[in-house]
């Protein structure tokens, strides 16, 4: 799977996140996604994992191996970077 | 009868404060997310069991459904989701982890002082 496949998934999902994602290994399966969006505000990591695995699809069942995420709202990601 | 696997995945998140779905064994995890999971719970102290998915292909299926969490490992602290490999990592981190832990056995070293005291 390409990084810009799983990029325009997650943005279907969440219109409103900037979202990055490198392939860790070079093999297509084992990603990092950093998700930055308004809509994790007030939510914990869990939900926030929850809301992007859903806008995976099911990709995470077969094609995507490994994901690891890291999620923000703009103003953590402004605090912290 | 056919077996009900939610309700059983539904009982021992019930009946366990700590409760690891991983691949493989505490002593031989056999995944990387999984084992770095273990470490952080062992580093902490605090009792956990585990569920070995690797043994049981339709809790594997079924587990990912009941918590709409496409990954394993999955840890459950006092009936809820805490996370996977990298929010553990990163409560562990901030301490957040430790201090979910304690209010989850708060009870018990309430009693065990108890005990103690008399």
């Amino acid at each position: 799977m390409r990084t810009a496949e799983i990029e325009t998934l997650i943005r279907s999902g969440l219109p409103d996140a900037r979202v990055e994602v490198m392939d860790t290994t070079g093999g297509g399966d084992h990603f990092q996604a950093v998700v930055v969006s308004p809509t994790f505000a007030g939510r914990g990591l869990v939900e926030r994992h929850q809301l992007v695995y859903a806008s995976l699809q099911g990709a995470m069942a077969d094609r995507i191996h490994a994901l690891s995420l890291k999620t923000y709202t703009p103003e953590e990601w402004q605090t912290a970077h | 009868m056919a077996r009900d696997v939610m309700a059983e995945i539904r009982d021992e998140i019930a009946a366990n404060k700590v409760l690891i779905y991983m691949k493989g064994t505490p002593a031989f995890p056999m995944c990387g997310f999984s084992a770095a999971t273990i470490e952080v719970l062992q580093e902490l102290g605090y009792p956990f069991a585990h569920v070995n998915i690797l043994e049981d292909q339709e809790k594997r299926e079924a587990i990912k459904a009941y918590s709409h969490w496409p990954t394993i490992p999955q840890v459950y602290v006092a009936g809820q989701l805490i996370g996977g490999c990298d929010i553990v990592r990163d409560l562990h981190a901030s301490g957040e982890l430790q201090k979910t832990l304690e209010a989850a056995f708060a009870d018990e070293t309430a009693q065990h002082r108890a005990i103690q005291a008399k």
